[in-house]
C-alpha cells in the first residue's frame, strides 16, 4: 500500500466561473486502476466528484481521460505503470467539458457517423455466410477493435486546433469498412474523406497511435485510406 | 417537463435492445433511451462467441444444440424456447454477417467455430465446434455491428438517460419516466409499447465480471411495479475471472485447449467426480463447483482462493495427447504460440495489463466470478412479459436479453447462449412489439406520471443522513458473495438476506455528497444502489425456498437435485413486508430430466 497525490480537474457548471484542481490522498496498491482511485474518492471523500465509467476493463471506451498529460483509459491504466505518486488527471482536450472528466462526446460522435461507418452491400446475400478468406478478413482485423473512446481524436493537435476535421477515429471506423471485402461503399467513403476535413489535416504526429488504448496503428490506418484516395486503389 | 411520443420505446441500448430497434424501427416509429451511450454496452464485453449449429468445421444440428442448452439448464429451461432458439441460431447467425459482422474465418472462408463448455455432438458425446467467433471480441463485433445498422436506419437514440419508472395503469404500460442525466431533468415517454433490455445486476457481488452499469435497472423498475421476477436464485458464476478483480477470462480459452491446474499440478476436472468426458468443457455451473471445492480442501494454488489457467502450448498440447484430440480433419491438435496470440489477442492484452503476464509462456490466476442473470422479468418466447403463473401477459410490456427470463437458460445458462438470446430475441419482441403497436392505441397518460419519482429523487438529493452508500454497497456485495455464491446453505443464506434488509433499513440514512441537477452521478449511484438491495433481497428469499441443488444453484444442505418437489419455477413480488412467492411449471417437449454427467 503506497499513498497516491491525485490532482484532479474540477469543473461544476452550476458552481464555478472557471475550473480549478483539487488534491486528494488515497491509498494505493501499486496494481490499483486509476478508475479504482477515483472511485476511492467518489465513494470516500467527495460524491461530487464526476466521470464516466462502465465496463472497468478497457473494452467499452467510456472513462478515456488525460492522466499525467497522456490520453488513456482509467480502467486500462495501474498506478505502477505510471511510475509515479502523483498522478493529475483531467478531461480528454477539444471537446466542451461539461462536468469534471465529463466532456460533450457529441460532436465526435457526429464526426464517427459522417463517414458511413456501417456495413454497405445491396446485392442480395447468398443463403448461407458471404464467404471472405483469412487473409482478407486479415486486412481490416486492425481497424475492427476500435471502441470509440475518444482517446485518438481528443489526442490530435489538428483536432485541437480545428474541431471541424473528422479525426482519427472517424478514419479509423471508415477505414474498417473501406478494406473489408465484403463492402461495397469504399469510393463514397473515400470521397467523404477526400475534403479538407477530411484526411488532409493529418500530419501524421502519431499522437494518436500512441493514445490508443486497443494498440490500433492509427497512423497507418490513415495512411493506407490516404494512399486509396490518391491512387483510386483500395489494396 | 418535456413529454416525448413513440409508438414503441426500448429501454437500452446493447444487443437486444438495438436488435429490437433494428427490427421494430421497420414499421413503427422508436426509440432507444440508454443511460449509456450504447456503443458503452456490457454485450461489448462478451468474449468467446454465439451458439449456432452451422457445421462449419464438423457435423452438427440445432437439435443437439437443444439437447445441449435443456442439459445444461438441468432441466429448467422451457423446451419449446430452447428449441425455437437453437433453430432460429443459424439463420441468425448469417444475419449477422450480412450486416458485415467481421467473423473469424475458416481456411475456406467460412464463419470460424469453436468448441465451448457443455457444447457436445450428440452422439460421441465428444466437445464440438459450435461457437461462431470474431478473436475473442464477439460481444463487441455485435454490439459495433448493430449501432452501425442502427445510425444507417436512422433509429432514434436518447443516450444518457436513465429510464427510473414505467408508467403503470390498469390497461397496461403507457410509457416510462426517464432523467436527462446532463440536465438532471424528468422527462416522460408516452408509447404504446416498451421493451425493457436492461441487462443484469452482477454488481451485487463483490467479485464480478460485469461493468459498474450492471445494476439491474430493469428488474428493480418491474419488481416495483408489481412485477415478479422469476428464478431469481440462479446466478452464474464463471469458472474464470481474473483473482481478485473479476475480469472475465472467456471460456474459449479452454476451447482451444487451455487447462485448469490446482495448487498439487492436478489437472483436477478429469477426476471422476468432476467431469472425465469433457473435462474444462463441462457446463460453467459444473466447473466453478468444482473450483470451489478443490480450493476449499486447501487445493488453490499455495492454499489460497485461486486456480491456474493454463493456456501455454506445452501444457496444451500435454493433455490434447493425453485426451486424443485431434483437428476436424483427423490430425492431432498441436498448437503454437502464435496460434493461441491470434485467437485469444484481448486475454492476452487483459492477462498483460493486469496482472503482467504472458498466458502463452505463465498460467493465468483465476477464480468464479460472478456473471450472468439466468432469471429476470418472465416472458413468453415474444418478448411479452407475462406477470403470473397463468402466464398472463401485462399488455404493452416487453422485456429481453440478460433482463428477461424466458427461460431458455433455466438454472445454468451454456456458454455462448447469451448473445445468441440477444439477437434471436431482440429480434422476435421487436417484431411483436411492432405489431402490437399496430394493433393498438396510446393509453391515455395519468395525471402526473413523473410525481413519484420525482418525489423520491429530490428525497435522494437532500438526503443528509450518516451513512455513506460506498459502505453500503461494499457490505452487499460481500455479504452476497460469502453466502448466496457458488455454495449456500440454510444458515448463510438466512444471514445474508437479515443483513441486506438491515443495509435497506440503513440506505433509508445517507448522505449524498451532490446536490446538483447535472451530471449528478452521486444520486444516480445510489439509485443503483436501491436496486442492487432490491434484488440481492429478491434473490437470496428466493435461492432460501428452495431446498435443492440444481444447476447454478447448490446447496450444501440439500445436495440433490429434487425434480419432484422442485422441478419449477420461482416467481418472486417484492411487496411492503418482504418478498412473496410463487411457482409456475417447467415447459416439456421432447426431453425427460437425466441425471447429468459431464
Amino acid at each position: 500500500m503506497q499513498q497516491i497525490t491525485l490532482k484532479l480537474f474540477r469543473y461544476n457548471p452550476e458552481t464555478d466561473k472557471k475550473p480549478h484542481y483539487d488534491t486528494f490522498r488515497v491509498d494505493a496498491e501499486p496494481t490499483d486502476r486509476v478508475l479504482d482511485l477515483l472511485e476511492k474518492v467518489k465513494g470516500y471523500q467527495d460524491g461530487t466528484l464526476s466521470f464516466r465509467r462502465s465496463c472497468a476493463h478497457g473494452v467499452c471506451g467510456s472513462c478515456a481521460m488525460r492522466i499525467n498529460g497522456m490520453n488513456r483509459l482509467a480502467c486500462k491504466t495501474l498506478i505502477q505503470d505510471l511510475g509515479t505518486k502523483k498522478i493529475t488527471v483531467e478531461p480528454i482536450l477539444g471537446l466542451p467539458v461539461l462536468k469534471d472528466m465529463i466532456v460533450d462526446m457529441d460532436p465526435f460522435f457526429d464526426h464517427y457517423k459522417s463517414v458511413m461507418p456501417y456495413f454497405v452491400n445491396d446485392e442480395p446475400p447468398p443463403a448461407r455466410e458471404r464467404l471472405q478468406s483469412p487473409e482478407e478478413r486479415a486486412r481490416f482485423d486492425d481497424t475492427t477493435k476500435c471502441i470509440l473512446c475518444g482517446a485518438c481524436t481528443t489526442s490530435c493537435p489538428s483536432f485541437w486546433a480545428n474541431e471541424q476535421y473528422v479525426g482519427p477515429a472517424a478514419i479509423v471506423n471508415a477505414h474498417r469498412f473501406i478494406f473489408d471485402s465484403r463492402d461495397r461503399a469504399a469510393a463514397e467513403r473515400l470521397q467523404i474523406l477526400n475534403d479538407q476535413f477530411g484526411v488532409y489535416p493529418c500530419h501524421t504526429i502519431f499522437n494518436c497511435t500512441t493514445a490508443c488504448p486497443r494498440e490500433i496503428q492509427v497512423t497507418k490506418a490513415i495512411g493506407e485510406v490516404k494512399k486509396a484516395i490518391a491512387t483510386g486503389r483500395v489494396e | 417537463m418535456q413529454t416525448h411520443q413513440h409508438e414503441v420505446i426500448i429501454v437500452g441500448g446493447g444487443g437486444s435492445g438495438l436488435m429490437a430497434a433494428l427490427y421494430a424501427s421497420r414499421t413503427t416509429d422508436v426509440a432507444v433511451i440508454s443511460k449509456l451511450y450504447p456503443t458503452r454496452s456490457h454485450t461489448g464485453a462478451a468474449q468467446g462467441g454465439i451458439g449456432a449449429a452451422l457445421g462449419n468445421l464438423e457435423e452438427d444440428r440445432p437439435e443437439w444444440h437443444t439437447y445441449d442448452t435443456v442439459k445444461g439448464s438441468d432441466y429448467l429451461g422451457d423446451q419449446d424456447a430452447i428449441e425455437f432458439m437453437c433453430h432460429e441460431a443459424p439463420q441468425i447467425v448469417y444475419e449477422l454477417e450480412h450486416m458485415g459482422l467481421p467473423f473469424s474465418r475458416t481456411k475456406d472462408g467460412r464463419i470460424a467455430q469453436r468448441p465451448f463448455g457443455g457444447h457436445t455432438n450428440n452422439i460421441t458425446g465428444k466437445p464440438v465446434t459450435r461457437a461462431c467467433y470474431a478473436a475473442d471480441r464477439t460481444g463487441h463485433m455485435i454490439l459495433q455491428t448493430l449501432y452501425q445498422q442502427s445510425i444507417k436506419n436512422n433509429v432514434a437514440f436518447y443516450d444518457e438517460f436513465q429510464v427510473l419508472d414505467l408508467i403503470r395503469t390498469n390497461e397496461g404500460i403507457a410509457g416510462v419516466v426517464a432523467l436527462e442525466i446532463a440536465t438532471g431533468e424528468m422527462h416522460i415517454f408516452h408509447s404504446k409499447a416498451v421493451i425493457f433490455a436492461t441487462g443484469g445486476w452482477g454488481r451485487v457481488w463483490e467479485i464480478t465480471s460485469n461493468a459498474y452499469a450492471y445494476t439491474g435497472d430493469g428488474v428493480a423498475i418491474a419488481l416495483r411495479n408489481g412485477i415478479p421476477l422469476e428464478d431469481m436464485e440462479f446466478f452464474q458464476f464463471h469458472p474464470t475471472g481474473i483473482y481478485k478483480m473479476g475480469i472475465l477470462i472467456t471460456e474459449g480459452v479452454r476451447g482451444e485447449g487451455g487447462v485448469l491446474i490446482n495448487g498439487e499440478g492436478e489437472r483436477f476436472m478429469a477426476r471422476e467426480e468432476y467431469a472425465p468426458n469433457v473435462k474444462e468443457l463441462a457446463s460453467r455451473d459444473v466447473v466453478s463447483r468444482a473450483m470451489y471445492l478443490e480450493m476449499k480442501a486447501g487445493r488453490g494454488i499455495n492454499g489460497k482462493r485461486y486456480i491456474y489457467l493454463d493456456v501455454t502450448p506445452e501444457t496444451v498440447n500435454k493433455y490434447a495427447a493425453i485426451d486424443g484430440r485431434t483437428r476436424p480433419d483427423g490430425s492431432p491438435y498441436v498448437v503454437t504460440a502464435e496460434e493461441i496470440l491470434g485467437k485469444l489477442p484481448d486475454i492476452i492484452d487483459f492477462c498483460e495489463t493486469y496482472l503482467g503476464i504472458n498466458p502463452v509462456v505463465e498460467p493465468m490466476p483465476v477464480q468464479p466470478t460472478a456473471h450472468y442473470g439466468m432469471g429476470g422479468i418472465p416472458t413468453n418466447k415474444y418478448g411479452q412479459v407475462v406477470i403470473d403463473s397463468q402466464n398472463t401477459p401485462l399488455p404493452g410490456f416487453f422485456a429481453v436479453g440478460e433482463n428477461a427470463c424466458i427461460s431458455v437458460h433455466g438454472s445454468n445458462r451454456l456458454g455462448t447462449n447469451s448473445l445468441l438470446d440477444l439477437v434471436v430475441f431482440g429480434k422476435h419482441s421487436g417484431l411483436k412489439a411492432a405489431e402490437y403497436a399496430k394493433s393498438a392505441g396510446y393509453i391515455p397518460l395519468p395525471k402526473d406520471p413523473a410525481a413519484a419519482v420525482a418525489e423520491q429523487f429530490e428525497a435522494l438529493r437532500n438526503a443528509n443522513g450518516s451513512e455513506r452508500i460506498s459502505d453500503i454497497a461494499r457490505e452487499m456485495k460481500e455479504v452476497m458473495f460469502e453466502h448466496v455464491g457458488v455454495f449456500r446453505v440454510e444458515e448463510g443464506m438466512s444471514e445474508a438476506l437479515e443483513k441486506i434488509r438491515e443495509l435497506k433499513q440503513r440506505f433509508k440514512n445517507i448522505s449524498v455528497d451532490d446536490r446538483g441537477m447535472k451530471f449528478n452521478m452521486d444520486i444516480l449511484n445510489a439509485w443503483e444502489l436501491s436496486n442492487l438491495l432490491d434484488i440481492a433481497e429478491v434473490t437470496t428469499a428466493s435461492a432460501l425456498a428452495r431446498k435443492e441443488s440444481r444447476g447454478a444453484h447448490a446447496r450444501d444442505d440439500y445436495t440433490e437435485r429434487d425434480d419432484e418437489n422442485w422441478m419449477k419455477h420461482t416467481l418472486a413480488w417484492l411487496d411492503e413486508d418482504g418478498v412473496r412467492l410463487d411457482y409456475k411449471p417447467v415447459v416439456f417437449t421432447k426431453f425427460e430430466p437425466k441425471k447429468r454427467v459431464y
